[in-house]
């Protein structure tokens, strides 16, 4: 009995546990990336034990891959000599870690999955519980199998409603940043519900658990159903045995209800996640970059929505345009649909898979003065690049219009077109 | 006894070691650019034993364990913040870098005031304005990181079972 995180962790433990209590867990996989891996094989190295099951390691390199410096490059040589002394063959470098992990199975309803990345809150959105830790826990959790958590209370959102066209999840999320703000969710679980939810096709409700990472969230959780089941069989290679589950009798901390259909392409601006409003109030802000990339926004069907807008058109020629599919699979469904062609006819730069731009280390870095319009989930200072540059978040398609105008956009005209 | 270093709320991990600068693990080496952009006078004038004062939600963002091993690095004895993000706080914990969430004494403290900090009490004194904060106590297999020097001594010489 209890909401979706409590039903997770007892089910896990074996007997019913409630918020408040601290559970030793065994975790279904332990993720890690090729800047969080060196301090965890440093980890590793010093607690001087053996990795416990190292069928629960997945390691991907996805932050800059290729090495664009040779410090990157080091580290991944690091990362990769452990891979080959552990012999860790669940290796992965072709897209953003937390969308490969998606695609190969490794997030099922039910799992507990860490990994030493923030984001790590999107396998939610199919019922796991992920949560991002640093690299020292995941050097730990590779020796023990293991991780503690105390279990969070429940901030429960009910969307209710059906949205605007031209307003999409991402939307309504920025929306939910600026009404919690970045601490609203410290240390809870945020479980995301109500009809709106239940609509959205898995691509959208990953929008949401991706981003509960921003409102400070331990967890982003939408319960498993046919929609998730359905994901599950046709467009991952999950096959392995899971159990569905649902809150049952929850007792929530704090319950919000929200009504999308009042809301309108929302944008959050500079510097902050919270500091969002309606697309209307930025508009016509002059615009350097626009990036459509990350685990947040760049996959297929992000891509097909920008690509639709942009087709038989030029993007603004003063504004850098780039789009980082982010995974292999991606990639190749946009490249035998079209879309690639499309993207690169209007003008676009197409990178490899990736987190690209996101972290400010390659693939579209911001000098000072410069403002870019990006699908990404955070705009902190200097993220991007330059301290003095300004990053905008808003949906794919707001993106795509503003690469149109070379300023600020709202899709919506476009997406009548 | 060390001076305090105050700091807003919502201090992310971009600013407290900007992502470019994450291609190293040396705590000196990060510790060089530790609030490089924010309070760039920080790096070059710390002392050991110097406090931060910070904010509430400190150090949201990233999961880097680069920002809490770059405060630790400055040789600065601890945080102190009415609330911390909780990837950075269980990775403070993890590396050994005491934290303390003490609301009131974020409240009382100023930007170089004189403090005093007792991390096996949570006693807080500001001498500069002569008062006093008592920090909320951390959970019992929290103090056994913390007093371990972190999860991985821990770990030396305790199976992870041993925390609960």
């Amino acid at each position: 009995m209890g909401t979706l995180v409590e039903e997770i962790f007892s089910r896990k433990v074996g007997h019913a546990v409630q918020a408040g209590e601290i559970v030793l867990v065994d975790v279904d996989y332990i993720m890690s990336h090729d800047n969080t891996t060196p301090l965890a094989v440093k980890a590793f190295r010093e607690i001087g034990k053996p990795i416990k099951d190292k069928s629960k390691i997945v390691i991907h390199f996805d932050h800059a891959y290729p090495a664009p410096n040779l410090l990157a490059a080091e580290a991944q040589k690091k990362g990769m000599d452990f891979m080959k002394e552990q012999n860790i063959t669940q290796f992965y470098h072709q897209g953003v870690c937390h969308q490969v992990m998606i695609e190969e199975g490794y997030i099922t309803p039910g799992a507990i999955v860490i990994g030493a990345d923030s984001h790590s809150n999107t396998y939610g959105a199919l019922g796991a519980f992920g949560a991002g830790l640093g690299s020292t826990e995941i050097g730990v959790a590779w020796v023990t199998g293991k991780c503690w958590f105390k279990i969070p209370e429940t901030i429960r959102i009910n969307l209710s409603g059906q949205s605007q066209p031209g307003v999409f999840a991402k939307d309504v999320m920025i929306y939910i940043a600026g009404l919690l703000g970045m601490d609203g969710s410290t240390y809870r679980s945020v479980e995301f519900g109500g009809e709106y939810i239940e609509r959205l096709p898995m691509h959208e409700r990953i929008i949401f658990s991706n981003m509960s990472t921003e409102i400070g969230a331990k967890c982003g959780l939408i319960a498993a159903d046919q929609t998730t089941l359905d994901y599950l069989a046709n467009e991952t290679s999950a096959r392995r045995e899971f159990t569905q589950l649902r809150p049952r009798n929850p007792r929530y901390e704090r319950v919000v209800e929200i009504d999308v259909a009042r809301l309108g392409p929302q944008v959050a601006c500079h510097p902050d996640v919270d500091n969002a409003c309606p697309l209307e109030q930025v508009a016509s802000l002059p615009i350097d970059e626009v990036y459509i990339g990350t685990c947040t926004n760049s996959r297929y069907e992000d891509i097909e929505i920008v690509a639709g807008m942009l087709k038989g058109k030029t993007v603004h020629p003063y504004t850098r345009v780039i789009i980082t599919p982010a995974s292999a699979k991606i990639f190749k469904k946009a490249m035998q649909n079209g879309l690639i062609q499309i993207l690169m006819d209007a003008g676009c730069t197409v990178t490899g898979t990736g987190c690209g731009a996101c972290i400010g280390r390659h693939g579209g870095i911001l000098a000072p003065g410069e403002r870019a319009l990006t699908t990404m989930n955070r705009n902190f200072i200097g993220r991007m690049g330059s301290p003095l540059s300004e990053i905008y978040l808003a949906s794919p398609a707001t993106a795509a219009a503003t690469a149109l105008t070379g300023k600020i956009t709202d899709p919506r005209p476009y997406l009548e077109a | 006894m060390g001076k305090a270093w105050t700091f807003g709320e919502n201090l992310n991990t971009d600013e407290i070691i900007p992502g470019r600068y994450n291609i190293t693990i040396n705590p000196l080496e990060l510790a060089k650019n530790v609030f490089c952009e924010i309070k760039p006078e920080y790096a070059p004038n710390v002392k050991p034993g110097d406090v931060i004062v910070g904010g509430q939600n400190f150090g949201c963002g990233s999961s880097r364990e680069h920002a809490p091993i770059a405060i630790k690095g400055s040789q600065a004895k601890c945080v102190i913040a009415p609330s911390f993000a909780r990837i950075f706080f269980r990775n403070a914990i993890n590396i050994g870098l005491p934290i303390l969430e003490c609301p009131e004494a974020v409240t009382g403290i100023d930007e170089g005031d004189e403090v005093d900090v007792d991390l096996a009490t949570g006693r807080i004194r500001n001498l500069t304005k002569n008062s006093e904060f008592q920090a909320r106590p951390l959970p019992d297999f929290v103090l056994k990181i913390v007093q371990a020097g972190g999860i991985v001594n821990f770990l030396k010489t305790h199976e992870i079972e041993d925390l609960l």
